[in-house]
């Protein structure tokens, strides 16, 4: 049987604010165990929750980035389970009326783009966290993560494969990247995702019965988890067994998920409206003045970049692929000053390249914009041949200085006086008399070979054309 | 002096008559001499409040005094004070110590008042008589073997017996206007949102109210010019002008409308509470003002809609007690579930595990639409009640309890008697108006509380309705024998 795979999902992303959604708590990953824990953050008796505005502007966002209806009002409720990480007894979050309504987000999977849904994204309240380590027998609790920012965003079961959860994923952590909502480091948890998988004879549309893969911290795992998922779930029903409804973890070291716990087991949450907290309102004056600091989404500018640069759909879309690479570009482009296309081949070959070898990110790039938009200019002007860049530019990489720099200094300017471009020439027939009668006996390929003997003899300096006409005129 | 009122002492104070130091002395002795009978009080703390006494003289010293400046306050053991042990009447809090102060004692210590002590309470502010308190039952100052109503029994004992100038209370349910009734005082709970929960232990979060309890009408409006007002730290909160809760004080009655509701002089009424009440309502007339009959037709479901979204709220509010930061934990358990399943069994007491019961099931699958949404519904025609009524008068008036004050182990068997006892207080919760109760005389030897009920944000106009009533009888001013 040809089986189809279903796959939604949900994701965690924690919002970049400065301090917790219902308090005044810093948010900074990484200090010390429950020193970033409030009166609010510990659950003292009679404390109140306070609504970060912050926290809202981010989901209005989000909202706008996936041209979603925002709720005019929307209402936190209590989810209520018991655990020791959770100091209140209950999560606040948003039930039945989520800030963040229906949207979708385009990605391209291969060459062919595909339209995701979205069915909601709502705020709530992170969990602290247990420590088991250090503490023999008993467990620790860390407040400082009770309380920060999540934007829960979920999708409609509409992707088929693997592959297309994960162009999803990155497209998405992209994105709140883009709009400044997210920092979206993965292995700090600030990006996490839930991914449900269910199966079904291809052609069915009945969805099939669901597992869901908990907390997955890298696309990598995502990818795994769902193939390993996929092959569990297909075998399983082929050997003739049945599907239970659970949650599962991935073991990264096993590539297997196995399950954590039955929807059986599974919490009533007794979720009700939290009455500390009055309904959130939203309206379209707030709206637009979140709008107003939006900046320009992927999509648009790439759009703008086929238009304004020239650049080709599939480049624009790889230029825009991180807002940060984007903003690289544009600032070399305008540097430059020359044909955009020639940045952007820049971009996305020696510089992508050099970040790629060394797993670095481009704002952390050693070669600015406008050093590499110097060196695209001594190109242009033709003070070095295309060939010496590539040396003029690892040398700026290797932090030797900009480009007029490294030619002065290591005399790489190109020789374009035809008298002196004339005497090597000269030196090379004269050295050469084998290959001129080669050349002189109708093989074209001699040519090439005097020219490679010009150019090494100029150290590759002299000018390629010129050699090339001058090559041309002696030997007529 | 004891009897003075907030007015007099302040002045006593500020002529030097007095110190704050010495007048602080005279009501801890008196705690001293009748607390032990009484047990209003939960927990003392002679340095601290001697401490804020002299800080207190020092200020008056430097005539920077205000009106409550050195006038010692008795504060209800549901209010986190920094410093102060603050059990909310619970074992489970019974070593817990605030660090932080809630907005109302914040605005006592900027008022420059002198904290008591923390009065006794029914548990987690769950009861009607203070039978549930972990750490014993409150006496009424008026018959020892009488209840003095809940939940904030303490703080009414505490001002009857004239162990404190004044005191505060909270009213969930009537727990301001019931004790206030019980034992012969004055007791405002103001529109919800008006005081600041922050840092007051909460009960059921959407009908929680902090309010005063005193000798007078004039001395409820002093305390509330301290306890009211814009808090950010609690969402509820109504952003409002500051307002002077003394400014309608002398305002004649003339015209004044008051609504009678027919169903608070119905079945379930104490026939000498009924007699009190319709006695003070012939004083009102005879001050100039007019009645009206009105009706409150869903009055009669207030009791239901009140046991589902208080124990529902409760139940989530509650669950922060679990053993794990702080307060008592079970001694012994072999895993994480029996932890909590023994703490929250040995840490809370019956009343309130019938509630956090009555809350999870409410709020459970399956029934969460044909309980809490319902009640919810209901409350809203409950309130709706109230803004019809408000169209043909000004103020509402009927009895604060069905009856006086109980005896002892009378109600306790019978959790539906208890909570009858707020019968005429609970509808006002619930729709969030301002409500109080001010003595009206005894039946049976026993004080009978007159409840007037105002619009929204119409405590001013009220508490001037009760003082005019105060100038013309002499109720308020009766002390029970032997104190």
């Amino acid at each position: 049987m040809q089986w189809e795979v279903v796959i939604g999902l949900e994701t965690h992303t924690q919002l970049q604010t400065n301090t917790k959604i219902f308090s005044g708590a810093s948010t900074a990953f990484g200090a010390e165990p429950n020193t970033q824990a409030c009166v609010v953050s510990i659950a003292l008796p009679g404390v109140l929750p306070v609504l970060n505005k912050e926290a809202v502007r981010c989901a209005i966002k989000f909202g706008l980035a996936i041209d979603a209806e925002i709720a005019p009002r929307s209402v936190f409720a209590r989810k209520n389970y018991f655990y020791p990480d959770l100091p209140k007894g209950y999560q606040i979050s948003q039930y039945e009326l989520p800030i963040v309504g229906k949207g979708r987000l385009t990605v391209q999977v291969g060459d062919e783009e595909k339209v995701i849904n979205i069915t909601r994204a709502h705020l709530e309240e992170d969990a602290g966290k247990s420590v088991h380590e250090d503490f023999h027998g008993m467990t620790g609790i860390d407040l400082n993560r009770a309380g920060t920012p999540l934007l829960e965003i979920v999708t409609e079961p509409d992707m088929r494969s693997a592959a297309e959860a994960v162009a999803y994923a990155k497209k998405l952590h992209e994105l709140v990247q883009w709009i400044g909502i997210c920092d979206g480091n993965m292995q700090e948890g600030s990006f996490r995702c839930d991914v449900n998988v269910s199966v079904r004879p291809k052609g069915s549309d009945k969805l099939g019965t669901r597992r869901e893969i908990k907390n997955l911290n890298s696309f990598r795992f995502m990818q795994q988890a769902i193939e390993y998922e996929t092959r569990w779930q297909i075998e399983t029903l082929e050997d003739g067994g049945t599907i239970q409804q659970a949650t599962v973890l991935f073991d990264p070291d096993t590539g297997e998920t196995r399950a954590m716990r039955s929807k059986e087991e599974a919490n009533d949450y007794r979720y009700f409206p939290d009455p500390d907290l009055l309904p959130l309102e939203v309206t379209a004056d707030d709206i637009a003045k979140v709008k107003a600091t939006m900046p320009e989404l992927p999509e648009a500018m790439k759009a703008r970049f086929e238009q304004e640069y020239g650049l080709s759909a599939y480049d624009a879309s790889t230029i825009t692929a991180s807002r940060s690479m984007a903003d690289y570009f544009v600032a070399a482009a305008a540097d430059f000053g020359g044909e955009a296309k020639v940045v952007a081949n820049w971009v996305m070959g020696s510089v992508a390249a050099k970040l790629n070898e060394e797993g670095r990110e481009i704002a952390e790039s050693p070669v600015s914009p406008a050093q590499l938009a110097g060196l695209l200019k001594r190109i242009q002007d033709g003070t070095i041949s295309g060939k010496i860049a590539k040396d003029v530019f690892a040398a700026m990489w290797a932090g030797e200085g900009d480009a007029d720099t490294i030619i002065e200094k290591q005399g790489l300017k190109q020789v374009s006086d035809s008298g002196a471009i004339e005497k090597i020439v000269d030196e090379v027939l004269a050295a050469n008399a084998a290959m001129v009668a080669e050349y002189k006996a109708g093989k074209e390929k001699a040519f090439n070979g005097l020219v490679g003997q010009c150019m090494k003899a100029s150290k590759g300096k002299a000018n390629p054309s010129q050699v090339n006409e001058i090559l041309k005129q002696k030997l007529a | 002096m004891i009897n003075s009122s907030l007015k007099e002492l302040a002045a006593l104070l500020a002529g030097k008559k007095i110190s704050s130091l010495e007048l602080t002395r005279e009501f801890l002795a008196r705690i001293g001499r009748f607390n032990p009978k009484i047990n209003a009080y939960v927990t003392l703390d002679e340095e601290k409040t001697l401490t804020q006494a002299h800080a207190a003289d020092a200020r008056i010293g430097r005539g920077e005094a205000g009106p409550l400046t050195g006038i010692p306050i008795a504060q209800k053991d549901i209010f986190c004070a920094k410093g102060w042990t603050t059990t909310c009447g619970s074992k489970m809090l019974e070593n817990f110590v605030a660090p932080y102060d809630a907005h109302i004692i914040e605005q006592f210590d900027r008022a420059g008042a002198v904290n008591l002590g923390k009065t006794n309470m029914d548990e987690f502010a769950m009861g009607s008589s203070n039978e549930t308190s972990y750490f014993g039952q409150v006496k009424n100052p008026w018959d020892k073997s009488r209840v003095p109503g809940g939940s904030s029994g303490g703080s009414a004992a505490a001002v009857a017996a004239r162990m404190c100038a004044a005191a505060t209370g909270t009213d969930t349910g009537g727990s301001i206007r019931q004790p206030a009734s019980l034992c012969g005082l004055s007791g405002l709970k103001p529109t919800y949102g008006v005081c600041s929960r922050y840092g007051m232990i909460a009960f059921a979060s959407s009908l929680d109210q902090a309010g005063p309890m005193a000798k007078s009408s004039e001395d409820l409006a002093l305390m509330m010019n301290v306890m009211a007002g814009f808090d950010p730290r609690d969402s509820t909160s109504l952003q409002r002008d500051k307002e002077d809760y003394t400014r309608s004080l002398n305002k004649p009655l003339t015209g004044l409308r008051i609504g009678l509701p027919k169903e608070y002089f119905a079945d379930g009424l104490d026939a000498g509470v009924a007699k009190v009440v319709e006695d003070a309502i012939a004083e009102y007339r005879k001050l100039g003002a007019e009645t009206v009959e009105v009706s409150l037709p869903n009055t009669r479901l207030s009791i239901p809609v009140y046991y589902v979204l208080a124990p529902a709220e409760a139940s989530s509010n509650l669950a922060r007690f679990d053993g794990v930061r702080y307060g008592y934990r079970a001694p012994e358990y072999t895993d994480l579930l029996d932890m909590y399943c023994k703490t929250r069994a040995q840490g809370f007491g019956e009343e309130v595990k019938r509630r956090i019961m009555i809350g999870t099931y409410v709020l459970s699958a399956g029934y969460y639409d044909a309980y809490y949404l319902k009640a919810q519904k209901i409350r809203r025609l409950i309130a709706q009640d109230f803004t019809e009524a408000f169209k043909q008068c000004d103020v509402i008036m009927g009895p604060a309890a069905p009856g006086t004050a109980f005896k002892v182990g009378e109600k306790t068997a019978d959790p539906v008697s208890m909570y009858l006892e707020d019968l005429y207080t609970i509808a006002v919760n619930l729709a969030g108006l301002p409500g109080m109760s001010i003595p009206a005389g005894f039946s049976n030897g026993l004080p009978v509380g007159l409840q007037i009920i105002g619009n929204y944000f119409d405590e001013a106009r009220m508490l001037g309705v009760g003082h005019q009533y105060q100038q013309a009888t002499d109720w308020h001013t009766r002390m029970p024998e032997g104190m």
